[in-house]
């Protein structure tokens, strides 16, 4: 009886315990994150007022802008095929880089890992304009160019230089998942699947890739995420000379006059849809404990 | 992400079987000349930054010469310092919220099994997986509404601020530290909050005796990387702050937009020492744990 009671009384004390931890923070993120995400959604079914106001009458229009009109649906192409490329490209580089960072005594490990953590920790506004210098018209290419009695070559403000800045731009984050996955690797595998008659390439792609898939996995997501919404790149190094999603959405709702809520809105959410597809493809593919 | 760098930082003592190790072969030198070359790209365009903070070359691109002058010059000009405070302000009151709300939610996520706890799981997760611009575009369309409804029922006027933009970090950051503090209290031994309690503690005495001192270096290594974020944040803060607020990634977005110029060469130079320092600690701080 009285054992029960102080059962009682013990959960009764760790339910309050467990409120007091998760209340504030789950105010916080349902007030300041949930919600915004909700009514953006609900936005993006309203229509535009003539100032630049949420008029309160419901309308598909904007997703029917969205996919019909070609300015629209060319950006929102657009962006996807350059946060695939991104993505590929980084994946060729930061799998070589991150099998060498393994491979090294571990000494060297810590140091080479921390070089690629720098960029990681270091802001991104300023890595992707120390590309200006490089790239820029009288910038440090075309000065070396013109030492050596060559033309200048138009480099700043293309659509090369916009691919060039996200790949420098996100593949840290490539590299660091990728990493983590080959640290878990039995090497000694690939010494199984030597032992066993494979040639080296047919061991990597049949044993090696294989396994270290939820690394790679991982590094896709980080990399094509913040890609697929990105406006500065293209700003800072394409010279918005052709808009990605994100250019889209921040003039709709920062630079227009009037701007237009709904129809940024509905670029946001036509946005999410692509990441839903891609985080679902992530947890078909990849099982509980790879992740 | 966090859990990668977290494990990556504990490289394995374990000695690699003899074949993986000393050995050259075409492949390695391959690889090697591959990683050279990427560790050239990552770091090359850093270095000619840097450098070129030094020139005196004024558009900020050719080396004509050492000079300190545009680092005197950033001191003086009261805009940059302005933001450059307004920033630092932002980082601080955003950590320590952040710090509070996401080691507590990670305390519960850790040691309570409770109903919907899944649910909060993902609600944690999903900033971190969102697009920054939907978040901040949401913000954005919050803080208008909540404006609108403030004035319709106190009458009062608000505008964004620096405390929109507060509230904007916190709202990523928390996510952040919880993914953090998670990772030490899954490495944490239970055995020793046991023990505590055996030899007659009681549960507050044993959070602040035992658990806090040992799940420290993470809440510390989470702190780092919410304010890390929230310096280093350029979208948020972009749409997040009011006309009459700057933060330094915005001035400086407004200033590359325009051209290159050694004063912009001189404070970036200035924000990768910052992060330096902060990744510095932050691996120091693991590395102890």
């Amino acid at each position: 009886m009285t054992l029960n009671a102080l059962e009682r009384e013990r959960q009764r004390r760790e339910r309050r315990t467990l409120a007091a931890l998760l209340t504030p923070g789950l105010l916080w993120l349902i007030l300041f994150f949930a919600l915004p995400l909700v009514i953006i959604l609900v936005y993006s079914f309203m229509t535009n007022g003539p100032r630049g106001n949420i008029v309160w009458q419901f309308t598909l229009g904007n997703y029917v802008d969205l996919f019909t009109r070609s300015i629209y649906f060319n950006a929102y192409l657009r962006s996807i095929w350059i946060s695939v490329l991104t993505t590929v490209i980084c994946l060729v580089l930061g799998y070589p880089l991150a099998l060498f960072i393994v491979r090294q005594p571990p000494r060297w490990r810590t140091v080479l890992l921390f070089l690629v953590l720098i960029p990681f920790w270091t802001n991104f506004l300023v890595r992707i304009y120390a590309w200006q210098i490089i790239l820029a018209n009288n910038g440090l290419i075309n000065s070396a160019l013109r030492s050596l009695g060559l033309p200048p070559l138009t480099l700043l403000n293309t659509e090369g230089a916009t691919l060039l800045g996200l790949v420098y731009g996100e593949l840290p984050f490539m590299v660091l998942p990728i990493y983590a996955a080959l640290d878990r690797f039995d090497f000694t595998l690939m010494e199984a699947a030597a032992d066993l008659g494979a040639s080296k390439r047919r061991a990597f792609w049949r044993v090696m890739l294989p396994m270290t898939m939820p690394g790679v996995a991982a590094g896709s997501v980080l990399v094509f995420i913040p890609t697929i919404g990105q406006f500065v790149v293209s700003e800072l190094l394409g010279g918005a000379k052709v808009d990605y999603l994100g250019n889209l959405i921040q003039r709709l709702f920062l630079r227009s006059n009037p701007p237009n809520w709904p129809l940024g809105s509905a670029m946001a959410m036509a946005m999410m849809l692509v990441l839903l597809a891609l985080i679902l493809i992530y947890f078909r593919t990849t099982t509980e404990e790879d992740r | 992400m966090i859990e990668a760098t977290s494990t990556a930082t504990q490289p394995r003592r374990a000695a690699r079987p003899a074949l993986e190790q000393g050995r050259l072969t075409w492949g390695g030198l391959v690889l090697m000349a591959c990683a050279v070359l990427i560790y050239l790209f990552l770091y090359l365009p850093i270095a000619i930054l840097v450098l070129f903070s030094f020139t005196r070359d004024q558009f900020g691109v050719r080396w004509t010469g050492f000079t300190l002058d545009w680092y005197t010059r950033l001191f003086a000009n009261e805009r940059l310092m302005g933001a450059t405070v307004n920033t630092l302000y932002v980082a601080l009151v955003s950590t320590i919220v952040a710090t509070v709300l996401g080691t507590l939610l990670a305390m519960a996520l850790e040691r309570y099994r409770f109903r919907g706890r899944n649910s909060v799981d993902t609600l944690i997760y999903l900033p971190i997986v969102i697009p920054e611009i939907v978040m901040a575009v949401a913000l954005l369309a919050f803080s208008a509404l909540a404006f609108d409804l403030i004035r319709l029922l106190t009458g009062e006027t608000l505008r964004r601020s620096l405390t929109t933009v507060i509230i904007g970090h916190i709202a990523f950051s928390v996510s952040f530290v919880v993914v953090v503090v998670r990772t030490s209290l899954k490495n944490f031994d239970r055995r020793l909050e046991e023990a505590a309690a055996d030899l007659g503690a009681n549960s507050w005495n044993i959070f602040w005796r035992v658990t806090f001192p040992l799940i420290l270096p993470g809440i510390i290594g989470g702190a780092l990387l919410a304010f890390t974020l929230s310096l280093d944040d350029f979208i948020i803060s972009l749409f997040l702050s009011g006309p009459g607020t700057s933060l330094l990634p915005v001035e400086v977005y407004n200033k590359v937009r325009r051209a290159v110029t050694p004063e912009i060469n001189a404070i970036s130079t200035l924000m990768l020492a910052l992060s330096i320092t902060l990744v510095v600690l932050s691996q120091s701080v693991q590395r102890r744990q």
